[in-house]
């Protein structure tokens, strides 16, 4: 068949999703360019060119900079203890135990449960009144009195990140497990045998095998995280006092709750680009690593 | 094997019960609060254990009474699974030839790449416009305009998924068919569908579980028991005046249940699934 029939047919067979595509992100995404550079109202008013006033209002704001600096945190927290913890439990799932089947079937329970249930249940957990954390650290004589751990600055972005940690890990622990899988058996025994301790099989036998998978983990990990919005939103609403406001959140806020359509643009755009960033170095660092390998 | 000492034995066994006990214990808890009698979960020191099982939460949530809390939750539960469905099916439609065509046709796998790189764009910068445009065509509200708006999460996600399962279908057989005369609708028809069955069901499962878990669109597009979906209808519950802490977890539970049996039932090929594209680096 003539080659430029194939490459046709193949566009023609793309054309419905391409069609879709087009519709409900590409179109989206050019009318949000354009409403960044107006004070459109999320109702009624069309709004009129302003520049780049929204952009300067946005960043310039002390707002962003707080989220930006609070999605940051969360970000790089969860997903360093996501992966710090996945590895560990992708060690011991790798090990020889009885119930080892179980609790690799067990792994799967927080990643399916969804994120507005994991929310909501480690919101009854943090609980200030009946919540069960508070009774456990009671009972067992660590704290005196109930606190507030979701209501209280200091320790509601680390209540967050706890939460969102407990429901991500496993899914690292699954990817890394898959990894340790493909360690083949006989250089980890010919390491041994040449009395390699734990630590130089683990980084010289078993990380060249892990770190592929673990990078795409990292990547994708980081970009949700830097994305996070539902877990926050039903936890805290981005309180108290703002200290879980992300960007996500403060989009959210500004576009939909001010109905300040043009400047909530600008500033989704200013994530959308931080995202963008983001994935591109990662995706340097992928290639580089890929290269390496 | 390597021989493990006994003590190292100890300590794998020791941090084995550790990671069940930390996986364990909310998801656990979760369900003890949806079948405690209030009072067991307003006592202080706190009931860890139902004096009394009480599944009255369950008959509430699920009873279709009118005007009850219940009719609001089997609403939101159906709409849920509707536009679940519909979002699921029509990725399905639009992602299939498409994941062929690309897995066929390297030239133009370019294209893949830019599809899936709109997988990371927050969703708040489509958000403004979308809305816009659903109450332009008055489809604010609605399943059917909830269910539009998820394709532009499954359908890249299930493209890619599925690309990489029609990689995995040797193209030898698709070229031995056409030598032997078969059209191209017959050797689809036929041949690689037929194969691509199992990963057309997996991609189907997992954008099924994406859009029941999605709650940013579902937040700002749905307002009543017309379309709310059940991620927002358990936020609602999370964050109202809501006394009985049982009934917030009982809808957890229910909302968790799908999910949770898929993921149970399906784990070999849901792990395979979520670790392909890791493996593969």
């Amino acid at each position: 068949m003539p080659a430029n029939w194939i490459s046709t047919r193949a566009w023609l067979l793309m054309l419905p999703l391409l069609v879709v595509m087009v519709s409900v992100i590409g179109w989206p995404l050019v009318d949000t360019v354009r409403l960044s550079f107006t004070d459109a109202k999320l109702v009624g008013t069309e709004g009129s060119f302003v520049g780049i006033a929204n952009y300067e209002k946005m960043l310039t704001g002390s707002n962003f900079q707080r989220a930006l600096v609070t999605t940051t945190w969360f970000a790089v927290v969860s997903v360093a203890a996501e992966m710090v913890l996945g590895v560990l439990a992708a060690l011991l799932l790798n090990q020889q135990f009885r119930g080892r089947a179980a609790l690799r079937a067990l792994m799967i329970l927080p990643w399916a449960l969804p994120t507005v249930v994991n929310a909501t249940l480690w919101r009854l957990i943090y609980n200030p009144e009946y919540g069960a954390l508070n009774a456990a650290l009671t009972q067992l004589g660590l704290i005196d009195s109930y606190r507030s751990w979701l209501g209280e600055p200091g320790s509601a972005l680390t209540a967050l990140i706890v939460a969102d940690c407990w429901k991500n890990f496993p899914l690292v622990a699954l990817i890394a497990l898959a990894a340790l899988q493909a360690v083949p058996r006989d250089i980890t025994a010919a390491a041994l045998v040449d009395g390699a301790g734990p630590f130089n099989r683990f980084r010289f036998v078993v990380m060249p095998y892990l770190a592929g998978p673990l990078l795409v983990a990292l990547v994708l990990r980081t970009i949700e995280a830097f994305k996070v919005f539902d877990i926050i939103w039903v936890m805290t609403r981005g309180g108290p006092a703002n200290s879980t406001r992300t960007l996500s959140i403060l989009v959210y806020q500004e576009a939909f709750s001010f109905q300040r359509a043009g400047s909530g643009a600008s500033l989704a755009l200013i994530v959308t680009l931080l995202v963008t960033i983001l994935a591109a170095a990662y995706a340097a660092l992928l290639r580089r690593a890929a290269g390496a390998s | 094997m390597e021989r493990q000492s006994r003590l190292f034995s100890v300590f794998v066994h020791a941090s084995a019960l550790l990671l069940a006990a930390v996986i364990l214990a909310p998801v656990v808890w979760l369900f003890v609060m949806s079948i405690s009698p209030a009072a067991d979960l307003s006592a202080k020191p706190l009931n860890w254990w139902p004096s009394d099982i009480d599944l009255s939460r369950y008959r509430t949530l699920l009873s279709a009474v009118e005007n009850s809390a219940g009719a609001a939750f089997v609403a939101s539960l159906v709409n849920s699974l509707q536009v679940a469905g519909m979002a699921t099916l029509a990725a399905i439609v639009v992602a299939v030839p498409a994941a062929w065509a690309v897995s066929r046709t390297p030239a133009v796998s370019w294209s893949l790449y830019a599809v899936i790189a709109t997988y990371m764009l927050p969703p708040v910068a489509l958000a403004v416009p979308l809305y816009m445009g659903l109450a332009y065509f008055g489809l604010l509200n609605s399943v059917f305009g909830l269910a539009l708006v998820y394709l532009t999460i499954l359908a890249p996600f299930t493209t890619w998924l599925l690309k990489s399962g029609f990689d995995a279908i040797p193209r030898e057989i698709e070229s031995a068919a056409m030598i032997d005369g078969a059209r191209l609708d017959q050797i689809l028809r036929l041949l690689t569908l037929p194969l691509a069955a199992p990963v057309m069901a997996t991609s189907a499962l997992f954008a099924f579980l994406l859009a029941w878990d999605e709650f940013f669109y579902a937040l700002l597009f749905t307002s009543d028991l017309r379309a709310k979906t059940l991620t927002v209808a358990i936020a609602d519950l999370a964050g109202g005046r809501v006394s009985d802490y049982g009934l917030i977890a009982t809808a957890g539970v229910l909302a968790a249940l799908p999910p949770v049996l898929i993921g149970l039932v399906m784990q070999r090929a849901l792990i395979s699934g979520l670790t392909s594209g890791g493996v593969k680096g």
